[in-house]
């Protein structure tokens, strides 16, 4: 079937990302690059899992139209919306608290931020 | 359900388990991580990976709540996260 085979694309690219991500924040050498790889990757590869199971309720509802999945799609794509939004600001309070507590990026030349007393 | 249908899930909680396998590898982070905000994005990680699991699951045991649950940790892991955030960076 060709749901079948879209269904297995997207959680195996869901599962490279996820995977991309936490090598990222294993492999990198300071607090900021690693929440660069982790955040970006890990959202992205969740957001595909999700389109797995988004993909795979279609298929259901349309063979059996029953209504408990449109359901699950619905509170599927509110819970990808929910992790994109709360991933992107998350990151951004904790690279802004990093800064406030000292941490520099590893070969920091020039700190626009410092320089600008924010 | 037919045959083809537990076909499916299975693929469901064979990328549920490899995302658990993923976010043990993000718990060595969780250890090592020189600094505090090392292990906040360690954590940050977890959260995510934790909430694709869920509506994972929720797909392979028909318990669709699951997905409800999910989105309900994806929002309080927000929460928590601004919190810790607001206490490494001084200013609560």
């Amino acid at each position: 079937m060709i749901a079948d085979t879209f269904i297995l694309i997207l959680l195996v690219i869901g599962l490279l990302f996820n995977a991309l991500g936490v090598i990222g924040l294993l492999r990198f050498p300071d607090v900021y690059t690693r929440l660069h790889a982790s955040t970006k990757a890990t959202t992205f590869g969740s957001i595909f899992l999700c389109l797995g199971v988004v993909v795979f309720a279609i298929s259901q509802y349309l063979g059996t139209s029953d209504s408990q999945y449109l359901m699950v799609i619905t509170h599927t794509i509110i819970a990808v919306f929910a992790l994109a939004i709360t991933n992107a600001a998350g990151s951004h309070a904790i690279a802004r608290a990093a800064h406030r507590s000292g941490q520099k990026p590893d070969p920091a030349v020039v700190d626009k931020l410092t320089e600008a007393g924010l | 359900m037919d045959p083809e249908d537990s076909r499916m899930t299975d693929i469901f909680m064979i990328a549920a388990l490899i995302t658990v396998i993923i976010a043990f590898g993000a718990m060595v982070r969780l250890v090592l991580g020189p600094t505090n905000p090392d292990r906040v994005v360690a954590v940050d990680t977890i959260n995510t990976l934790t909430v694709a699991v869920m509506i994972l699951l929720g797909v392979v045991y028909q318990q669709y709540i699951f997905i409800d649950v999910a989105i309900v940790y994806a929002l309080l892991s927000f929460v928590s996260t601004l919190y810790i955030a607001k206490h490494i960076g001084g200013e609560l």
